[in-house]
Formats: C-alpha cells, structure tokens, sequence
C-alpha cells in the first residue's frame, strides 16, 4: 500500500514535470520561432484528446456499469465530425485563421458584424455552462485522492483542501503558461505541449489498466467477452432517443465547447494537421473507450455491492494490489482534469477579457481621447484575473453543490448549453443571409431555455427552482413545467432540453435572419466567412485615414508589443516601397494592422479601438456608413476643385495661345506691309521708269507701243493684286455676304473650269461627273472662287510633261470633300505649312505671275463656308483637299 | 447575374480529386447511418459483446477510410481550393 504522501509527492512531481515540459517548448519555439516537431500533426490531435476529461476517464466506466454501451455516444459524436472534417472543420479553421478568431464568442461577434452584445452572451453562455464542468474536474480530483486516503485506511481528511490546492495550482500554470504573452495569434506552445504529453499519460494509464483486467484478471479476450456477457449490462437495450441525441449533442459540443474550439482552431498552426487528425484521432478515441466496458464488468464482478463504479479505474487495481498501476491510473486521471482546467480556462479567460473587459473599460473612457494607458497590461491583468476567478467560481460551485451526484450530470447538461452556439456556428458559415438579429434571437431563446429546463433543475432538487414550479409550472402555468414543456411529459430531461432548445433556437435564428436586413458590417463579414475558399478580398471598411501611423504604432505597441508591431509596420511600410517603420496609413493598411490587433483583442473590441484611433469615438456601423458618407462627400468635393483648377488651367492656356497669336499677328502685320509695299512698288516702278521714256519722247512709234504694252500690263497686274488684297481683307473681316443656294457639285466645278479658261490649258481634266451629283447647300460663287484658284494652280505649277489634274469628289459621313490632284512634283512637306499664308510663293515669282494671295484667299473662303482647305500629301503630286459641311453650320 | 462559369469537362485527375472530395463528404453520412445500425436489432438477441465488436468494427473502417483519403485532401491548401469548394452555395445568393 502506498502511503498516502508518496501518491502527492507523485502528483507534484508530475506537475513539476509538466512545468518544465512547458517552460522547454516555450523558450524551443521562442528560439528556433517554429520548430517542426513542436508543430507537428501528431501533437495536434493530442491536444485535441482534451475533450476526454476526467469526467470521460474516470466517469465513462461508472457510465457504462450503469447504462452500458450508452458511454459510447459520447466518443461517436466527435468521431463523425473529426472523419467529416472536409464538411465543417476545414471550413472553421480556415475562417478561424483568416480571420484570426481567438474564441468561439469572438467567432460569432466577427461573423455578424463584429457585434459586441452577441460576444457577450456566447462569454455568458460559456462561462455558466463551463464552469460547473471545471467543477466536475476538481471533484474528481478530491475524489481520486479519497479514494487513496480511505484505501490507506487513513482517518477523515480535509477533502476540501485538496480542491483548493489543485485550483490555486492550477491557476498558476496557467497563468504562468496561459497568458505568458498577447501572441497576435493566441498560440500557446507550451500548454500545447504539455496537454499533449498528458494525451499520452491517460491513454496510457487507460490502456495498460485495460490490458491488465483483459489479460491480468479475466484470462484474455475470448473469457472477458463472455464475462460481459455474463454481466449486469449483458442486455442490448437502448434508448432511440438517447442513443442518437447524445450522438448529436456530443458531436456539437465538439464543435462548440470553448476548449475544443481553441485547441482546434486557435491553436491550429497548419490546415494539414487536420487531415491527420481526421483519422488519427478517432483513432485515439476508439483506444481510450475500447477497455471500458472490460473494466466495468470487472469492478461490477470483483467489488463489493455498492462501491462507486465511478471511481473503478482506481478501486479496481488498488483491489488487485497493483499499486504501480493504480498511481499510473490515478495520474492519468488527474492529465485529463488538469489540462481540461488550463484550457478550458484559458480559452473563456480569452472570451471574458476580449468580450467583457475590454469593451467595457472601452465604453468606461471618455470618448474622443486617445487611446491611453497600456493596454497590453490590461488584457493580461484581465485575462489573469479571469482566470483566478473561473477557477474561483468552479471551486465554489463544487462547494456548494457538495460534491454528490448532482455533479455527475453536469457534463451532458454542459454539453446542451454550449451546443446552443450550434445553429448560429454553422449558419454564419454556411449561410450568407444569416444576420445578427436572428443570432441574437436564436441564441437568446436557446440560452434561456437550456437555463429553465436543464442548468436550474439540474442544480439540484429545490435549489433554484422550487419543487412546486417544477410540478405545476410557475403561476401555476401547467405548460411551462421545466421538464415537460408544453405539457409533454415523460422525456428524458437531456433530450427534452436539447429538442425544445434546438427547435427555438434555430428556429428564432432562420426567422430572424429572414425578417431582417443585415448592416454593412455583418454583410461583408458573412461574405467573407462564407466564401472564405473563394480568398474574398478583404473589403475596406476604414475609407478615412485621420489617423496617424505614429499614432497607430503607439497603440499597437501597446497591444501587441513593441517588437512585434514595429515588425508589422516596417513590413507594410516595406510593402509600400517606403524605409522606416511609419507606412502611409492607407485603408489596407488599417484594415490589416485591425486584423492583427483582432488576433490578440477579439475582433469587436479591436475594431473599436482603430475606430478610436481613427475617428476619435468608437465606431458603430452607423458610423461607419457616416464615414463612408463623408468620404464620398470628400471626394466629391476634390472632384469639383480638380475640376476648377481644370478649367483655370484652360483659360491659362487659352490667355497664353491669345497672346501667342496677337504678338505673332503684329509680327505678320510687319512682314505684311513690307510685302505689300515690295509687291506694290515693283510695277510702280515699271510703270513710273517707262513712263518717263514716254514723256521724254524721242522713241520709235514702234517701242512706244511696246512700252505702252508694259505699263498697261504692270497697271493691270497693280489692279489684281489691289482686287485681291481687298477680297482678302473683306474676307478676313468677316464683311463677306453669301449668297447660299442649293445646287449639285457638278455645275459649280463644271463652271469654274470654264472660268479657269486659258489659265488651265494644256491641263488634262479627269473627273467622275457621276460622282459630282452631290447636291450640296453654300455659295457656289464663292466656291467656284476656289476650285478655279485650285485649277488656275495646278495649270500653272504642275511641272509634268503631260500635266493633268484629277478631280474627285465624295461624301464622307456629314462632309464633302473634293479632291485636287495634279500629277507634278508636289510641294515638299516642310513648305507644306507655308502655302496658305500671303504672298507664299515657291517658285520664281515671274512664272507664278501673281502675288501669292490666291491659296490665303482659299483658305478664307473656305472658313467662311464652314468647310476648309488642305494640303493632301502622298497622292503622288500636289494635292489639295477641299472640305465642305453637307448642311451649313449656322449663319453668316 | 452573372455566374463565373465552371468548365463543363474537367481533366481526369481534377475530376478524381472532385470525387475525392465528395467521397469525404460522405463519410460523416456513412457513420451516421451504421452508428445508428444497432438500434435497429431486434431487443434481447444481440449481447452488448456483440454490439460492442460491431461498434469498434464500425469505428474502425471510418479511420480507415478517413487514413485512406486524407493524404489526397490535406496534400496542399492550393490543391485543396482546386477541388472547388464553395461553388454554388452561397456565392449566387448576393452577387458582388
């Protein structure tokens, strides 16, 4: 027999060991930052072997030697999930790290529009429901060193005081382990680690007992099948309705419990490790109940009528004087109840601090002022004291309730409050149209149900429901009786809770989310959750940038600490292309930095912190769509004044080319009235010097008239160049009258080349007359002005030997356009600019015979028809384009 | 509104792997309904020895199953978008 001591000296050095697990993975994976085998698939599904409690380890065999292969639901529900881990699993996980969700509530509050009133109720919901079970673990603990004590045969001892130590124990590793650090991740390696060693210790204890009793005690498997056969529970006889509803509550609970949750999801380093999980789990489930029923039926057979068959796993052994395999049993026992307390603990702690704490201590500040203080500091010191206090409250319920059955049943009744967050979990998934007023409804009336027909009755007979409400209902309201609701009676009360609960819960939750609109917030989350494999881009919700990055990076400090935000700021401003650690604060960027901040706060509260930061209040989605507004009320205004500056900038330009024009007109004023003079006084004198011969007579009647000849000539050419510098000058002051007339095109070429006359002969004329049947509304005499210039040219320059000149003329779209084309030389491009300017002559002045006005003159003529004339290079000679409106455009 | 359109034919190991991946899907359902088998037997017949091996039998070939298709499924998570999941539920509901 064992003393009694050496068993607690066992347990401390257990514990020892279990610290220094601890403290070696957490300074290994604060070394090597990720080390493989510390992350490995094989230490996932250990951690996740927290679902098996001391409630699984000690209880399932009581379990089974009351109600035989019932235990089994417990294992089957979780195995369904695990091996259908590609339906819903994947899916969470993927939101949970996309999303960085530090907790179930924080799951729910993120998934429907980072509410924080629904965070609160899951944190509520949590903590009533989790804390009887913590006190479940340390019954069983007190239980486990009873059971030690009374074997040796020691007097009564302080039982209580067992409790309290373990608690305070246990409050301190995880205090130590458990809040460590703010991760921005919420990854605990060492508690991983030493959960997953204790996976190993219970299975362990589990299995070599289980051997033992199959081999050591019942002579092998064939004898130990026909001992259970042989035994109390041989019947097959199960309850439908149980047999299946726990199924369903079990695997739920594994999905909602706040510890699963975080060792599945939070803690979740690598998506892969679940499809190891998937099978290797179930695996360890399947190993931990294969030798209950065998240890059942051995205690039932071996001890004494009336010992508790809870606490087999230790009597059986201790009867067998296996005293090794009793410490180890015990040991075991005591892994399941510890690291079930440390995570549970940590992951509600977690909940309370991120949904309760801080929003309060939010909404307890001043609005406007900046965020100040540490609060890194704060949410540890939250977090520590939650856990003190969760511990605390589980300690005093085990007080209080005195330990006997009523405690026993806490764990299904744990499990149908936490499957509440079910119908919500998996329609925030899985459903776009889900929304915050149906979760609310839904998990509200679910709550309140779990509360009256299962949490209340279950606290014991007469505790917090009088005897009397229980048989005739409050106010003598027959219907609402806590265990037969509508006055259906005789169902198992687990089964009535959870049908009734369901129904309502998920009911109220469709219902609501039908009947109400969700807000912008919750709209881009539930896209974000539900499409989480289509790698949504992550919406903008921050529009504003008020904020300062050095202002951020304060904050952020404080929350995640210095090393790690300036590692987040140098990143993004290094993304930005910029040194240092101060980004441009881009809405990405607050979008991102308030997802690492969600890592380590909860999504709610860091939401309204960057909303503080960046507004000066806390953020409502009210406004939000205020910030929105007022971003597009921005922007519109910087549009209006980018479109001023636009227009100020055009009438610079307009100010600039006017007065561009005005000197370079003044310039050509210059230049034009020492051509006009130079053009003028050339016959001038001509006519002056042979006039003077004349008069001076003594000349031949012979040369007089020759000279005669000349002076009429120089006179007449005088007179032209004064035609047209008028016509021009009529023109370009916009004086001109035009007669307009509708006519085809035909008659007025047809006309001009016959007014071209001797100027166009030698010129072979190719036309399309077909093609001139445009009929076409302007001044023909005008027109005729040009085409005769145009003519009158191309007979004059086109230096071919058999010169011709083709006119083409079509209509293109809303124009006229009449082509000129000779098949000389051209004009080479670089006078192609100069030819419509006055007194532009290429060629030697003598053969050109004219003072250069006549393509000016086009030109004018041209503009005042509403048409225009160009110099078409590339047809192989020189080509002019005339261009005609086919309606006029306006008057004058 | 517009619906991204998914090629008709698919090459012959994307197709596999889209079975794969309602192969997985299935499981679940399968352990459901041969969890639930027992209920089923008729009272009195069958001892809880016999239940007990059917169950564990049962559990058995589920992780089995589940050994068999993870390798497939967890082999990467760009492998495991390949697969399509996510097409039609949910994403027409409120186009974007």
């Amino acid at each position: 027999m064992p003393p009694f001591n050496a068993l607690v000296a066992a347990a401390i050095a257990y514990v020892a060991f279990l610290f220094a697990v601890a403290f070696a993975a957490e300074r290994r994976a604060a070394r090597a930052g990720r080390s493989a085998w510390l992350r490995s698939p094989l230490v996932y599904t250990l951690s996740l072997s927290i679902y098996c409690t001391a409630w699984t380890f000690y209880g399932a065999v009581g379990y089974a030697a009351r109600s035989g292969l019932e235990y089994l639901t417990i294992y089957l529900g979780p195995t369904i999930v695990m091996t259908g881990w590609w339906l819903i699993l994947r899916k969470l996980v993927r939101v949970g790290r996309s999303q960085r969700i530090t907790s179930v509530a924080d799951l729910i509050s993120s998934r429907f529009g980072k509410s924080t009133p629904l965070g609160v109720l899951v944190t509520l919901l949590a903590v009533v429901g989790v804390t009887p079970y913590i006190a479940l673990q340390l019954q069983s603990i007190t239980l486990s060193f009873a059971v030690f004590a009374e074997n040796a045969g020691g007097e009564a001892m302080d039982l209580g005081g067992v409790a309290l130590w373990t608690a305070a124990g246990l409050a301190l590793f995880t205090v130590l382990f458990g809040t460590r650090n703010l991760d921005a991740n919420e990854r605990h390696h060492g508690i991983v680690m030493a959960i997953a060693v204790e996976a190993v210790v219970k299975l362990g204890a589990l299995m070599a007992l289980g051997i033992f009793v199959v081999w050591g005690i019942g002579g092998g498997l064939g004898a130990t099948l026909e001992a259970i056969d042989a035994s109390p529970i041989a019947e097959w006889q199960q309850d439908h309705g149980r047999w299946i509803g726990l199924t369903f509550l079990s695997a739920a609970a594994f999905l909602t419990l706040p510890r699963m949750f975080q060792v599945l999801v939070v803690e979740n380093a690598d998506e892969r490790h679940l499809a190891t999980a998937s099978w290797a789990f179930p695996a360890y489930l399947a190993a931990m109940s294969l030798f209950t029923v065998p240890i059942a039926v051995t205690g039932l057979a071996m001890l004494p009528e009336g010992s508790n068959p809870d606490m087999f796993v230790l009597t059986v052994p201790l009867a067998e004087q296996q005293y090794g395999l009793a410490t180890l049993s015990f040991l075991g026992g005591f892994s399941s109840a510890t690291s079930m307390v440390i995570v549970a603990t940590i992951a509600l702690s977690t909940m309370v601090s991120n949904h309760i704490a801080l929003p309060l201590w939010l909404s307890l500040r001043r609005p406007g002022a900046t965020v100040s203080g540490d609060v890194r500091a704060l949410v540890l010191v939250a977090r520590r004291l939650a856990i003190a206090g969760l511990l605390a409250l589980g300690y005093l319920y085990y007080r209080l309730s005195g330990g006997g059955e009523a405690l026993a049943a806490i764990g299904l009744i744990s499990f149908a409050g936490v499957a509440q967050v079910l119908p919500v979990m998996i329609g925030g998934l899985f459903w776009r149209g889900a929304t915050k007023v149906g979760a609310g409804a839904g998990l509200t009336a679910g709550f309140a149900l779990w509360l009256w027909t299962l949490f209340l009755p279950g606290l014991g007979t007469d505790a917090a429901i009088p005897l009397s409400v229980m048989e005739q209902g409050p106010f003598g309201l027959g219907w609402l009786r806590p265990q037969a609701l509508f006055g259906i009676e005789g169902i198992d009360p687990i089964l009535h809770c959870t049908l009734w609960s369901m129904l309502f819960n998920t009911g109220l939750f469709i219902l609501g989310s039908l009947l109400t609109f969700p807000q912008p917030v919750e709209r881009l989350q539930g896209a974000q959750f539900v499409n989480v494999f289509e790698h949504a881009a992550g919406a903008t919700t921050w529009r504003q940038s008020a904020a300062q990055a050095e202002d951020l990076l304060i904050m952020a400090q404080r929350i995640v600490g210095a090393a790690e935000a300036q590692a987040i700021f140098q990143g993004a401003a290094a993304a930005q292309g910029k040194a240092g650690y101060l980004p441009d604060v881009t809405p990405e960027f607050i979008q991102a930095l308030e997802r690492e901040l969600s890592g380590s706060v909860g999504a709610a509260t860091a939401h309204a912190m960057m909303g503080q930061m960046t507004e000066g209040v806390s953020v409502s989605v009210e406004d939000l769509m205020a910030v929105a507004d007022e971003a597009a009320q921005i922007m519109e205004y910087s549009a209006r004044l980018e479109a001023k500056s636009d227009e100020l900038e055009r009438t610079a330009r307009a100010l600039r080319d006017a007065n561009a024009k005005l000197t370079s007109l003044s310039a050509q004023k210059d230049a034009f009235l020492g051509q006009i003079s130079h053009e003028l006084r050339t016959p001038m004198t001509s006519i002056r010097s042979f006039s003077e011969i004349l008069r001076e007579g003594g000349v031949g009647p012979e040369v007089q008239s020759r000279y005669a000849a000349i002076i009429s000539e120089e006179a007449e050419r005088l007179t032209r160049l004064l035609d047209d510098l008028l016509d021009l000058s009529v023109l370009e002051n916009g004086q001109v009258v035009l007669n307009r007339a509708e006519a085809p095109l035909r008659r007025t070429i047809e006309r001009a080349l016959g007014a071209a006359g001797s100027r166009a002969e030698g010129l072979r004329i190719l036309r399309r007359p077909g093609e001139e049947d445009i009929r076409v509304m302007t001044d023909h005499d005008r027109l005729a002005q040009v085409f005769i210039n145009l003519i009158a040219n191309a007979g004059k320059y086109c230096d071919s030997a058999r010169p011709e000149l083709r006119i083409e003329a079509r209509r293109a779209g809303e124009a006229v356009l009449i082509d000129f084309i000779d098949n000389g030389t051209g004009i080479a491009p670089e006078h192609a600019g100069l030819i419509f300017e006055k007194f532009s002559r290429l060629s030697d002045h003598a053969r050109a015979g004219g003072a250069g006005l006549g393509l000016a003159i086009c030109r004018e003529i041209m503009e005042r028809l509403g048409g225009q004339i160009a110099y078409l290079p590339g047809q192989g000679g020189a080509a002019f384009r005339v261009t005609l409106p086919a309606r006029p455009l306006g008057g004058a | 509104m517009a619906r991204a359109t998914a090629p008709v034919f698919l090459a012959r190991v994307s197709y596999r792997r889209r079975r794969l991946a309602d192969a997985a899907r299935m499981v679940p359902v399968l352990g459901s309904i041969l969890f639930v088998l027992p209920l089923l037997w008729p009272e009195g017949e069958a001892g809880t020895a016999a239940g007990l091996i059917y169950i564990f039998a049962v559990w058995a070939l589920l992780i089995a199953i589940a050994r068999l298709l993870a390798p497939w499924l967890g082999r990467s998570g760009a492998a495991a978008e390949e697969l399509g999941e996510g097409r039609g539920e949910g994403r027409a509901e409120e186009g974007r």
